[in-house]
């Protein structure tokens, strides 16, 4: 949470811009402040769940679900959204969300 | 109980000063506003959020960064019945966002099952008859962290909503312009935005031909007097009054009239919900039968309140707040001290008209102690809310009986 909270302070430093130049409207998102826990698996989470969304859509999530809810999650995303997801990643991955984001009550 | 004679529509101002305002707390800035880099709680588990300020935004509750999901923080829907276009909830799907529009090189393509395939400028749209009206838009996950049992999704408290004066082009003129073929069944449309990865399902979604003609259906290039800010689908956005922002396609710049139902995911799997009345199954269960979602549930909200404040017993306290319906229009609002036993009307404000927030006030006295205060409106055809929480798998269509706790001392 204090990382969030430093963060938050340094996007208002380097700001946000919404320009109109000859017509055309430009904008510049703010920086990506969340990141994923270290830990076992991090990195395939890392590479895999992080290349279309940030970690926020994974943070955010309620704290009490276990593996079921965190499996049929990287399961969704490679059979709905196509993420490139190998078979022997998916358990790994899904182990990874349920020890840092999760319950481990079954 | 509530006094209704002598009610004065209160200003800001007056609130601040007076008794109640407790419950923002350390959210409000020197100058009386939310600041960036601040955190905001939503009163759920896990519930903290940072405030980040976007383009052409102020600073908003950061649900997700990318693709960027911002919520409206509560309070502000305290401030009047229009929400200001800086404030209004962002929501995307998709990361391949567009960042940068030439207003002049963009074009509304409209193909499919029609006589006449259009390729429109912004000036073309602009020169046809406009209408324009006030509605709601909100995000059929709106409320979603208040499920219990909780559900996957983006974990929003209940700002994704907003309510802006619209002014465009009826789809039904573009439509008639274009010249549908027999055996159009579906309107088809997407929006600039579009996934990260070639094999996710880009974002589009469909109206039955019926709804897409129904002369109020909107491709709207106007948000409360001004350009749509980018992030809220500059320069051209669906507006489909009544209906969850589903439908409200953003970046709008291509409609294809079809002779099938679209069976993409985003029509087929996701935004369904049970197909029966409630629209609700027993809590933690999955629904047998599904239908697209479609029209908003009718809610009311306090919103000078807080959840928590103190507020003064044995003297008149001001309620006010906001309600909204599917596009019938709010026929009544009534609020409840006493656990929803018992009924007081509130005051309605300015119709707006059907689509928009209804404002209304209301006085109670309460009793020293911790109490609770209630709000439900009733629709014109007679719908109204829930006293417990109805539940569906997505977290879609909440509209319980909102309840502020409070202490009267």
């Amino acid at each position: 949470m204090n990382q969030i909270r430093v963060l938050g302070l340094v996007m208002i430093a380097v700001g946000m811009s919404a320009a109109v130049l000859a017509g055309t409207l430009k904008i510049e998102l703010p920086q990506e402040t969340a990141s994923l826990l270290p830990g076992p698996g991090a990195d395939l989470a890392n590479g895999q769940c992080l290349t279309c969304h940030s970690a926020d859509y994974i943070t955010t999530q309620p704290r009490d679900k276990p593996l079921a809810f965190w499996k049929a999650e990287v399961e969704k995303m490679r059979k709905v959204y196509a993420a490139p997801v190998p078979d022997d990643q998916i358990q790994a991955i899904a182990e990874y969300l349920t020890r840092s984001y999760g319950s481990t009550n079954p | 109980m509530a006094d209704r004679g002598g009610i004065r529509w209160m200003a800001r101002r007056d609130f601040i000063r007076g008794a109640g305002a407790v419950g923002i707390g350390s959210l409000v800035g020197a100058a009386g506003g939310l600041m960036a880099g601040q955190t905001t709680v939503l009163p759920v588990g896990n519930g903290d959020r940072p405030l980040v300020q976007y383009p052409q935004k102020r600073p908003l509750i950061l649900q997700t960064s990318r693709p960027p999901q911002l919520e409206t923080p509560f309070q502000m829907f305290d401030e009047g019945a229009i929400t200001p276009n800086d404030a209004f909830f962002v929501r995307y799907h998709l990361a391949g966002i567009p960042t940068e529009v030439d207003p002049d090189a963009f074009r509304l393509s409209v193909k499919g099952k029609v006589n006449k395939p259009l390729d429109l400028s912004l000036d073309d749209l602009r020169k046809l008859e406009p209408i324009e009206y006030v509605a709601v838009n909100q995000c059929s996950g709106n409320s979603r962290a208040f499920s219990n049992p909780r559900v996957a999704g983006g974990q929003l408290g209940n700002g994704a909503m907003g309510n802006a004066r619209w002014r465009g082009v009826s789809l039904k003129t573009v439509l008639e312009l274009a010249g549908l073929q027999a055996g159009a069944r579906q309107v088809r449309f997407d929006g600039m935005d579009g996934p990260v990865l070639p094999g996710t399902p880009d974002f589009a979604k469909a109206l039955d031909v019926d709804h897409a003609n129904d002369g109020e259906v909107m491709l709207a290039y106007s948000m409360n007097d001004a350009d749509l800010p980018l992030l809220n689908g500059y320069p051209l956005r669906l507006v489909v009054p009544g209906y969850f922002g589903t439908y409200w396609v953003k970046h709008l710049n291509e409609i294809t009239v079809l002779d099938t139902v679209l069976d993409n995911f985003w029509m087929a799997t996701a935004y369904r919900i049970p197909d029966n009345p409630c629209a609700c199954v027993v809590p933690g269960s999955a629904a047998k039968k599904t239908v697209p979602i479609a029209r908003f549930p009718v809610r009311s909200f306090i919103t000078n309140v807080q959840e928590g404040a103190t507020v003064r017993a044995g003297r008149s306290v001001l309620l006010r707040g906001i309600a909204f319906d599917g596009g019938y229009g709010i026929r009544a609002v009534d609020v409840s001290i006493t656990g929803g036993r018992t009924w007081s009307p509130a005051e309605l404000g300015k119709d707006l008209g059907k689509y928009s927030f209804r404002q209304w006030q209301a006085r109670v006295v309460l009793p020293k102690g911790p109490q609770t205060l209630q709000v439900r409106a009733m629709n014109a055809i007679g719908q109204s809310q829930p006293l417990d929480p109805l539940w569906n798998p997505a977290g879609y269509m909440r509209n319980v009986v909102e309840t502020t706790h409070v202490m009267a001392a």
